[in-house]
C-alpha cells in the first residue's frame, strides 16, 4: 500500500480487498462492549478541516479514537486560512507539534496531494473539493460488497450531480476496479466536462435518462448510488427547478417499485429527501445509508490502521 | 557619449557583418576596422532589434516584495528586451497620469529597458467608468497602450466607448478576453476533460473567443484598434485571421508559454501552472505556433507575472494566476519556433520586437530620448539590440533569476537559444549573459 | 555465505502420532484441571492455534459428551512490534458465547517469547473479564522474555535461538502433522 490515501488511484483491487478484509474485523469491534484496540497507541492524528463535516471528521475521529491513537480535531475554516495564510504554512505549522497522520479535508481539489508533497507523514484525503473523496468510495465498495458479494461484473448506477461531486469520482474508479460496471447518469449540465473521452478510457458509461437505465437500457441494475445535489445548484441555471429535477433523476416512490428486489440503495448523506430522494426509498428495506455509515467507521479504522500503524517516518519538529 | 563595435554578427540570422554604435546610433554596417571604446566578438551569433514585450506585471506599486520596476527591468534586460510595458493592474491601479508617470519615472531611474506603462481603460480596473486615458496620453508617460489586464472590459458598451476615445491620440485597447459569465469566479484552468477528472472549476476556450469576436466586431464598428492579449485558443485565432482579412485593426499576442506548455501540466495541481488565461490542449498550442508563423497573431508577449512564493503555495483554486517569463521568452521561442524550421531570425525580430514596438508606439523617438525600438538594424537607427546565440542550450534554474519571484513553470526545462548581450542606445545593459550593472 | 537451509531440512521432533497423542494429553489435562467441561472456552491463537483449538474441542467433546466453546483469537492490533513490520490483515476474532465468567484456554503452537501471549492477555481484557485464563501449546521451545509459562505443554524441546522450530498441521499447511527443528549449527 502506498503511504498516502489521497485517491483512489492509490490503491490496486488488492489493496480495496485488504481494506476490506481489516474492515470487516473492526466492524466487529464496533459492537464490543470495549470499542478499542491498541495499535495507534501513542499516534498522534490530526483532523485538519478547511471544510465543515460533522459526520466525515466523527467518523475519522472515532476510527481513529477506537484504535487509540490521539486524535486531535482542528478546524482551519475561518482561522488562518481567512487570514491569509498560505496553506502551506498551515499544514507545516500544525505538523510541526508532532503528528503521525493527518487527514485533510479542503474545499479545493488537489488541496491533500499539494499537501503530501510538503510534509512527511501520512496523508489521507478526507474529501477535496470536487475532485475525490476515497473514504468513501471505500465504505461504499464494502457496503455493495457485504449485501451483493463480490461486485464483478454487477451494474452500478450512479445519479446526480456528477461534476460537483467527489463521492462520484472515486467512486466510479473504485467500482471499476473492482470489476463493476457503472452507469453515470445526470443532466448534461451536471456532467464532468469531457466525460465522453474519460468515461471512455475509464471503462463507465453515461446517460441522460434515469428511467431508461433503471429498465434495463444498459443491462440490469444491481445497485443505485444516489448523489446530493445542492439547491445552490438552480441559481447556477444546472436546472431550473427541484420538481423538474425530481421527476428526472430523484429516486421516487414510482422508481423504487422497479428496482430489483433487495437492490440495495446507497446515499453519501447528507441527504435531501424528497428531492434526490423520495422518504420511501431512503428508508426501504434495502437502503443501506445506514450500513454506510457504520461501515465508514470501520473502514476509516482500516485505512488508518493500514497507513499508521507500521513504521512511519513521523514529523519530528 | 561611447562607441561600440559588434563584430561578425549575423543580423537576423542573415549574414556576418559588423555593427559600429556612436553615441547611441548605428552609424555603420559592414566591415569596419574602426577602432571603439568597446568591442565585442559576435562569432556566430544572431543580432536583432531590441526585444519589446507588450505585457508585463512589475508589481510595483504595491508587490514590492514580488517585483520591482528594478528588479522587473533587470529580468527584461536579462531576456534580450529593450523596452516593457508594465500592465496598469498594481495597487494603486495605473489609471491615472501621476500614476502612469511614477511608473515611467522609475523605469528610466532603472535605466536598463524604457518602461512604458499601460493606462488603465477603467477606473480600478472595475469596468465601469473610464479612467482618465486622455489625460494619461497627455502625460509625461505618453501611455498609447490602455488594458484592464487581468480583468476584461466585459460591458460592451464601455468597450466601445473606450475604442472610440483612443482614437483621438492613437491609443489601442489591448483586451483581456474573457467572458465573466462564462469563467466563473473560481475557475481556475482550461475546462475539459482534465478538469474535469481533477474536479477542478474551469473555463473554456469559448469564454475568451465571444469577446474577441464581440471586440473585433467593435473594432469594425468604430474604426478603432483593438489588441487581443495572450490569444490562447484556436477559435480565437480563427476569429482574429478572419478579422484580419475583413481589415479590421485587430492585433494579437501569444505568450511563450502558450505555445509550449499544455492543461496536461495540471495533473499534479502544481499552482505553478496556474495562469491566466489557462494552458490549453495541443490542438490550441498547434494553431497557436501556427497563426504566429504566418503574422495571424503578431506577437509574442510574456505576460511575465511574479508572485510572491506564499501567494502560490495556497490550494489550487485559491493561489494566484501567472508565470515568469522575461528571462526564458527567447529561448522558448527560439526552441518551438526556430528550432522546428516554422520561423526564422527575421521572424522572431518581426514577432518579439517590430511588432509589439509598432502596436505599442515605440518605434518613434520620445521627447526624452527614450524610445526608437523595433526598428530595422540601419544606419541611422537607435543602437537598441539584443545579441542571440542560436545554438545555446541551457537548463532553465529558477533559483538564477533576477526576479524577485521563483513562479517559474520552466524550470528544469532544457531550451536551445539565450540572449547573449543586450544594448539599449548602444549601451549594454547584459554581456556574456550577465547584467552589466 | 551460509547456505540457504530448505525447509525440509532439519529434524522432525514430533510427527502425526506425537501430536495426536500430546493433544489427547492436553485435553485430559484440561478437563482434569477444569473438574469437567463447564464454562470451558478453547480460543485459538492465529494461525495455528485456531485448529489445534479446535481439535481439542473434538477430543474433549469425545470424552465428555458434551460441546465445548471454541474461537480464535487474533492478537495482530496488541503486538509490540507493530511500529516496526509493514502492517498485517488481522484474522477474525470470534468468541461464541463471550469469555465472562468463563474458564478460558488460550491455545497456541509454540510458545517462545511470550510475546504472543502477552498479546492475547491483553486482547482478552478488551473482549471480557474470563474468571481464569490458562494456557495449552503444543511445543514449548524455551527462551522466554516475559514472566509467563505454559499450564498444558504438548512437549518441551530445549533449542538454541539460532534453530527454528516449524510445525506444519494439516489444516493449515497440507499434508500430515509434523515438528521440524532446523537451522541452528551452521
Amino acid at each position: 500500500m502506498r503511504k498516502h490515501l489521497l485517491s483512489i488511484d492509490d490503491l490496486s483491487a488488492d489493496d480495496m480487498q485488504t481494506i476490506f478484509e481489516t474492515a470487516a474485523e473492526m466492524h466487529d469491534v464496533q459492537r464490543r462492549d470495549v470499542k478499542k484496540l491498541p495499535a495507534l497507541r501513542g499516534r498522534t492524528v490530526i483532523n485538519l478541516f478547511f471544510e465543515d463535516s460533522t459526520r466525515t471528521r466523527s467518523s475519522f475521529e472515532i476510527a481513529g479514537k477506537w484504535l487509540s491513537a490521539d486524535v486531535i480535531n482542528l478546524s482551519a475554516k475561518g482561522s488562518s486560512a481567512s487570514k491569509g495564510e498560505s496553506l502551506r504554512d498551515t499544514v507545516l505549522t500544525v505538523t510541526a507539534m508532532g503528528v503521525d497522520g493527518l487527514v485533510i479535508r479542503h474545499s479545493a481539489s488537489g488541496a491533500a496531494q499539494q499537501v503530501s508533497e510538503w510534509v512527511s507523514c501520512p496523508i489521507i484525503n478526507a474529501g477535496d473539493g470536487t475532485h475525490e473523496h476515497p473514504t468513501q468510495a471505500l465504505l461504499d465498495a464494502y457496503t455493495l460488497q457485504r449485501t451483493l458479494g463480490s461486485l464483478e461484473g454487477r451494474h452500478v448506477a450512479i445519479v446526480g450531480d456528477l461534476t460537483h461531486s467527489r463521492v462520484f469520482r472515486s467512486n466510479v474508479k473504485s467500482l471499476v476496479k473492482l470489476g463493476a460496471q457503472v452507469t453515470a447518469v445526470a443532466p448534461p449540465t451536471l456532467m464532468p466536462s469531457g466525460v465522453a473521452t474519460w468515461s471512455k478510457e475509464a471503462g463507465f458509461t453515461t446517460a441522460y435518462d434515469l428511467d431508461e437505465v433503471l429498465a434495463g437500457a444498459h443491462g440490469s441494475v444491481d445497485a443505485v448510488m444516489m448523489l446530493r445535489v445542492q439547491r445552490e445548484r438552480m441559481s447556477g441555471a444546472y436546472f431550473p427547478s427541484a420538481r423538474e429535477y425530481t421527476v428526472g433523476y430523484g429516486l421516487t416512490r414510482e422508481r423504487l417499485g422497479t428496482l430489483r428486489e433487495g437492490a440495495p440503495i446507497l446515499h453519501p448523506g447528507p441527504m435531501n429527501r424528497g428531492l434526490e430522494i423520495a422518504a420511501d426509498a431512503a428508508d426501504a428495506a434495502q437502503s443501506v445509508i445506514l450500513d454506510q455509515v457504520s461501515a465508514g467507521v470501520a473502514v476509516r479504522m482500516s485505512v488508518l490502521y493500514h497507513l499508521l500503524a507500521g513504521p512511519t517516518e513521523g514529523v519530528t519538529p | 557619449m561611447t562607441s561600440l563595435l559588434i563584430k561578425g554578427a549575423r543580423i537576423l540570422g542573415g549574414a556576418a557583418a559588423d555593427v559600429y554604435v556612436d553615441g547611441g546610433t548605428i552609424t555603420e554596417i559592414g566591415s569596419v576596422d574602426t577602432k571603439a571604446d568597446r568591442t565585442v566578438d559576435a562569432e556566430g551569433l544572431v543580432l536583432l532589434p531590441g526585444l519589446v514585450d507588450l505585457h508585463t506585471h512589475l508589481r510595483e506599486p504595491g508587490r514590492e516584495d514580488a517585483e520591482t520596476v528594478l528588479t522587473g527591468s533587470r529580468a527584461a534586460a536579462l531576456g534580450g528586451y529593450t523596452a516593457v510595458l508594465a500592465m496598469a493592474n498594481t495597487s494603486p491601479v495605473t489609471d491615472t497620469a501621476e500614476a502612469a508617470e511614477r511608473v515611467h519615472d522609475l523605469g528610466r531611474a532603472a535605466g536598463l529597458v524604457d518602461v512604458q506603462p499601460v493606462g488603465a481603460v477603467t477606473k480600478g480596473l472595475a469596468g465601469e467608468e473610464l479612467a482618465e486615458l486622455g489625460l494619461m496620453a497627455r502625460s509625461r508617460a505618453k501611455v498609447r497602450v490602455f488594458s484592464d489586464d487581468g480583468r476584461c472590459v466585459a460591458d460592451a458598451r464601455v468597450m466601445r466607448r473606450a475604442l472610440e476615445y483612443v482614437k483621438a491620440f492613437g491609443g489601442v485597447i489591448s483586451q483581456h478576453s474573457q467572458d465573466p459569465a462564462l469563467a466563473g469566479p473560481t475557475a481556475c484552468c482550461h475546462e475539459g476533460e482534465l478538469s474535469g477528472r481533477l474536479g477542478l472549476p474551469g473555463w473554456p476556450g469559448v469564454a475568451e473567443e465571444v469577446i474577441v469576436a464581440r471586440d473585433v466586431m467593435l473594432a469594425r464598428h468604430t474604426g478603432s484598434r483593438v489588441h487581443v492579449a495572450h490569444v490562447s485558443t484556436a477559435g480565437s485565432v480563427e476569429v482574429i485571421r478572419w478579422a484580419k482579412a475583413q481589415g479590421i485593426a485587430v492585433t494579437a499576442e501569444v505568450t511563450p508559454h502558450h505555445l509550449l506548455l499544455t492543461t496536461d501540466l495540471l495533473a499534479g495541481y502544481d499552482p505553478t501552472f496556474k495562469v491566466n488565461p489557462p494552458l490549453r490542449p495541443d490542438e490550441d498550442v498547434e494553431a497557436l505556433r501556427e497563426a504566429l508563423a504566418d503574422g495571424t497573431i503578431d506577437a509574442v508577449a510574456t505576460d511575465h507575472a511574479p508572485h510572491a512564493r506564499h501567494d502560490k503555495e495556497h490550494a489550487f483554486v485559491d493561489a494566484a494566476f501567472g508565470m515568469l517569463g522575461l528571462e526564458t521568452a527567447l529561448g522558448v521561442v527560439s526552441t518551438v519556433m526556430v528550432g522546428s524550421g516554422r520561423m526564422d531570425w527575421a521572424g522572431v525580430a518581426r514577432a518579439m520586437s517590430t511588432a509589439p514596438a509598432r502596436i505599442a508606439g515605440l518605434d518613434g523617438a520620445a521627447p526624452d530620448g527614450a524610445g526608437g525600438h523595433g526598428r530595422q538594424i540601419a544606419v541611422g537607427a537607435p543602437a537598441n539590440l539584443t545579441l542571440v546565440d542560436p545554438s545555446a542550450t541551457w537548463v532553465v534554474d529558477r533559483a538564477e533569476s533576477a526576479s524577485l519571484s521563483r513562479n517559474n513553470p520552466w524550470h528544469d526545462r532544457k531550451l536551445t537559444g539565450r540572449v547573449h548581450a543586450t544594448f539599449l542606445r548602444g549601451v549594454p545593459t547584459v554581456l556574456e549573459g550577465a547584467l552589466v550593472r | 555465505m551460509p547456505t540457504q537451509i530448505p525447509v525440509e531440512d532439519g529434524r522432525v521432533v514430533l510427527d502425526a502420532e506425537d501430536v495426536s497423542r500430546a493433544l489427547t494429553r492436553i485435553s485430559h489435562e484440561i478437563l482434569e484441571r477444569n473438574k469437567g467441561a463447564d464454562d470451558l472456552v478453547l480460543l485459538g491463537l492465529h494461525t495455528r492455534g485456531v485448529p489445534l483449538a479446535q481439535r481439542l474441542a473434538a477430543k474433549i467433546e469425545a470424552v465428555e459428551g458434551a460441546t465445548v466453546a471454541v474461537g480464535s483469537l487474533d492478537v495482530t492490533m496488541y503486538r509490540d512490534d507493530l511500529k516496526s513490520q509493514p502492517t498485517r490483515t488481522p484474522h477474525r476474532t470470534s468468541v461464541p458465547g463471550g469469555i465472562d465468567g468463563k474458564a478460558v484456554v488460550l491455545v497456541d503452537d509454540v510458545l517462545y517469547s511470550g510475546r504472543t501471549i502477552r498479546a492475547a492477555l491483553d486482547a482478552l481484557s478488551d473482549l471480557g473479564r474470563p474468571s481464569v485464563v490458562r494456557l495449552a501449546v503444543l511445543v514449548d521451545r524455551g527462551h522466554r522474555e516475559l514472566p509467563i509459562r505454559a499450564d498444558h505443554v504438548g512437549k518441551n524441546l530445549p533449542t538454541a535461538r539460532t534453530e527454528k522450530v516449524r510445525v506444519r498441521l494439516e489444516e493449515t499447511d497440507g499434508g500430515a502433522d509434523e515438528v521440524r527443528i532446523t537451522g541452528g549449527a551452521q
